[in-house]
This record gives C-alpha cells, structure tokens and sequence, in this order.
C-alpha cells in the first residue's frame, strides 16, 4: 500500500511534536487509543483565557505513518481555533486532507477523538461540564 | 557500490540465484517436452531433465530420489502431506498434533480437518519459541496418527527440537510431518538423521524458482503413502496429479545442488552480518530480541522496539530496505503476529516487531545502512511516541486504563 504524498510529508516533517504542561490549567489533554491496537495518541491544546482561542497545540503518536500524520494535521489545524471551532473538526476533513485510505479511517477518527478529549480535559479544568459527542465506532 | 533498496525480507522470498535461471531457460522454448510423454524424445529429455533435479534435490535432506514428490509449493505440499495422511491412515485414528506458531497453511489445513471430524492438538509454545516435549508426548492418544511441527519458524527463525520429536513420534508408532520450508537450504536438513516421514519445501525461499516445490514422503521404516488431493494423470506415483513444471523443477534442482554445496560458506557469513545488525540494534534501549538465539536460522532475527509501532518504523526507511513487521498494519488482519502473540509477548510488543530474512546476496554495506537508517528511525519515532515519554518518566504503563476500540 502507498502512502499519499501528503500522509508521507507529516511523517517525514511532523508539525508540532511535543509536549505542554499538562498541569496547567490552560492546557487540555487528550489520550487516545490503546497500545495493544497499536495506536496511541496524545493531543494538547493551550487556550487563550481571555479569547477562547488555542494557541498552541502539541501531539505525539505511537502508530503507524497514517495516525503520525493525522495528529500532525490535526494540530495544525487546531492551532489559531477557537475550542468552539475546534470541536467541529470532522475524521472525515482528516480522511480527505491526507487521502486515507479505508483501512486507515480509524487513524482520523482517533485523532478526533484526541482532540475532543483534549478539548474535554480543558473544559473540566476550568469548571465547565464535559461535552457528550456522538461515538464513531469505526475502529 | 551500495544499491538501494536493500532486500532483507528473505524470508518471504528470495531472488533467484542467476545460475538458477541459466538452468531453466532451455526447458521453456527448446526442451519444452511433457516429462510424461514416453513416445518422443521431446518427452525423454524432459523426463531425463526431471529425474536429475529429482535427485539434486533428493541429496540435498539425504533422501531417495522415489521420496520426492514435486508439487507447486510448501502451501500445496502442507496441504498433500497432513491430508494425505489424514485420509490415508482414517482407520488408525484421526488426532493430530500440531502447534500454534505453524505457518497458516497447516493451521488452516488442520482446522479444515477438523471440520470434517478430525480431532487438533494445538501445543503451545514456550517463550523462546520452542514446543515443550513433554507436553507434546503427553497430548499423543491412541488415535494420534500425525504429529506436525514446522522445522524452522517463519518469524523469528527458530528451529524447533526436530530429532527429539521425531523420537517421540517413532516410540508410540506416529507419523511425523514436518514444514522445513524456511529450513532446507539454510542448515543442513537430513530425513534420516533427522526421523522425518513427510517434509515439505519449496524453491524460492532457497534462491530457486516460485511455484514448484516438494514433499518428501518415507518408503522404508515405515513405508508412507499419502491420498493424492487431486485428481488425475497419476503422476508422481499417484500422489500428485498434474503436467510437471519441467523448467521448476530443473531450477529447483539447481538452487538444491547450489544450497548442498554452498550452504556452509553462505551460513558462515550470513551469520556474521546477522549478528552484527542485531548487535548493533540492540545497543537501542528497550530493543528485545524474540524468540531463542540458541536455535536459530543462521539469517534470520526479529526485534521488537519497544514504545515504537512497527508500520510507523518501516515506513521510515521502506523505500530504501525491504523489511516485514509483525505489527497488524501491515497485513490484511487488524491482529498483531499470532507467532509473537503465542511466545507470550504482549500486543504492544508484537506491534513493535521487525522481522529481518538475510540472504546469500546480502553485503556489509547493506546491513551497515540498515542499522544506521533503523537507529535513527527508532529515535526519531520515540521522541514523538507518548509511550516513550510515559516510559523515560517513570510511568507504569500497564496501569493506565487504555480506550480499548
């Protein structure tokens, strides 16, 4: 199976690797996957207080090129966001934007839900209740 | 000159050596005969070019020209063999023993057996890879007719105790069936000494052609017959119908004298370049080595790194190296290698595995690029796997509560 050219550039040149304090109260995280399915997926946000915006956004990912790829997009996109905003952040944007093939679907949908759960883990830290999203079950 | 990409996944297939295919080109155009037409000399010399790969192969595991029957490959000549006996000896019993580390092709052909009423003893393998010997002849019934068990894995190379079960098997009056696939050619394999009744190999997993390969059935102490599972012409004493694939045949022959003569030099030095890459990778930190480097293929070793995903790794040199991974991406199952599984290894470990198949074509510089190009990969990978970060803080990763899908 060929990788698409996109899906290759992301793994070679990932964009925002890293990690943010996770202590913070500004910062959520989102843990995501297991490493018995061969796929984990750490995604953090740093919000803005004042705006709501994200400033900055971190991933790292044990997996296959497809899930490094799809955290890597992911983070680029969610950075300048408003979590509002960030929360509309489809698997199927992702599936599009790197041409992923069926069999790596499941890469995008974890990487919503890594961003969903980062999203979560910010709103609780700052008294808000959890969001409720809908389950994607493709995995 | 180093020449990119480098192929290291020989124990999928190998090239062919050149001076195999020089063997077979005049039986395509020139010595095109049926090697059953007795009538012309077309038929005689295809038939002569027959029975002298018969023998090249035959004095290649010590055994009688009559014992080799040619068929398309280890899957066909699986499938010959376990049925064959099945059938063959219905009235003896129907259990058979095997393990769980074998090749799909008897897995899948035990299970078919036990669709039709067969009874399957799966034996479980020790963490080195090896069966347990005593649990092999405690599971041996006064219905067991066969026990199957591969000579060397696939996956991780080991070579399983293959006199001592042989022992066991002629002690209480059972057949034993082994898939020496990934053995013939690399380390000496002799039918006698070694107590086989039925093997299968194949030519391409020892620098020779695809699509002919044998199965080695006894004719003496004890003389074994097999049911043929095709019918036809009868050829190849009524166990295998079908045209012989002359020019296979005449290249498998080849590569068969070629492994009789070269293997030891060829093992010598694949062993050394073997050893050094495993060497070399397991200066990484949480690098472990699977399965026994007691008994083993001199070519082959597979490595987990660990906090590392394997399709991730291979796709970081995959242009440049030809490597497989036990990691479930890589294959048309979501399941990680049910071999690495069976060892004991948990499944981020399996999902973390290359398999690595060294050949007579291998050179140093291909294995110096190798380590260089899997070490920094490996590096580069942990520092965006959050397992590794997790792991350099200290942190147990059996007890976070994972979102299993």
């Amino acid at each position: 199976m060929a990788y698409s050219e996109k899906v290759i550039d992301h793994y070679s040149n990932p964009k925002n690797v890293g990690t943010l304090d996770k202590a913070s109260k500004n910062v959520g995280t989102g843990l995501v996957g297991a490493p018995e399915c061969g796929d984990v997926m750490r995604l953090q946000i740093e919000v803005d207080d004042a705006t709501g915006v994200i400033k900055d956004a971190k991933f790292k990912t044990f997996g296959c090129g497809s899930a490094i790829a799809s955290s890597s997009l992911a983070t680029e996109w969610l950075k300048g966001k408003t979590v509002d905003q960030a929360i509309a952040i489809d698997n199927m944007d992702i599936v599009e934007e790197l041409n992923l093939p069926p069999v790596k679907i499941h890469c995008s949908v974890l990487a919503e839900d890594a961003i969903k759960a980062a999203i979560n883990d910010y709103r609780v830290k700052n008294g808000l209740e959890q969001l409720v999203f809908e389950e994607k079950g493709v995995h | 000159m180093l020449n990119l990409p480098i192929y290291l996944d020989n124990n999928a297939t190998t090239p062919m050596d050149p001076r195999v295919l020089e063997t077979m080109i005049p039986y395509f155009t020139q010595h095109f005969g049926n090697a059953a037409s007795r009538n012309h000399p077309f038929g005689w010399e295809a038939e002569e070019a027959v029975d002298y790969a018969r023998e090249q192969v035959a004095k290649l595991v010590g055994a009688d020209p009559k014992e080799i029957i040619f068929t398309s490959g280890a899957t066909e000549g699986d499938n010959l063999g376990i049925k064959g006996v099945y059938e063959m000896y219905a009235s003896k019993g129907n259990h058979i023993i095997t393990a769980t580390t074998e090749h799909k092709a008897v897995l899948d052909t035990c299970k078919h057996i036990e669709k039709t009423g067969g009874e399957v003893t799966y034996l479980e393998v020790k963490e080195n890879g090896l069966i347990d010997l005593k649990e092999l002849e405690a599971a041996i019934k006064p219905t067991t007719i066969l026990i199957a068990i591969m000579y060397a894995n696939n996956e991780i190379g080991v070579i399983q105790p293959i006199r001592e079960i042989s022992a066991i098997a002629k002690k209480h009056g059972v057949l034993f069936f082994t898939d020496a696939t990934q053995a013939v050619g690399k380390v000496p394999v002799d039918v006698q000494k070694d107590g086989i009744d039925l093997m299968t190999f194949t030519g391409h997993k020892m620098y020779g052609p695809k699509g002919i390969g044998a199965l080695y059935v006894r004719r003496k102490n004890p003389r074994v017959k097999v049911t043929a599972q095709m019918d036809g012409g009868g050829h190849e004493r009524g166990m295998r119908s079908g045209t012989l694939n002359v020019p296979g045949i005449v290249g498998f022959g080849k590569a068969c004298e070629l492994c009789r003569l070269e293997m030891d030099e060829d093992a010598k030095r694949i062993m050394v370049l073997r050893d050094k890459l495993e060497t070399e990778l397991m200066k990484l930190e949480e690098a472990y080595i699977n399965g026994t480097t007691e008994h083993r293929l001199p070519h082959v070793t597979n490595i987990s790194f660990k906090h590392v995903e394997g399709e991730g790794l291979l796709m970081g040199f995959n242009k440049n190296i030809a490597l497989s991974s036990g990691s479930a991406c890589t294959s048309a199952s979501l399941e990680p290698s049910y071999v690495l599984k069976a060892l004991g290894l948990g499944d981020d470990l399996a999902h973390s595995s290359l398999r690595f198949g060294l050949s007579r074509f291998t050179t140093e510089e291909e294995i110096d690029y190798t380590i260089k190009a899997i070490s920094e990969t490996v590096l580069k990978l942990r520092e965006m796997s959050p397992l590794w970060e997790m792991y350099k803080e200290g942190i147990d990763l059996s007890t976070i509560e994972w979102a299993h899908h």
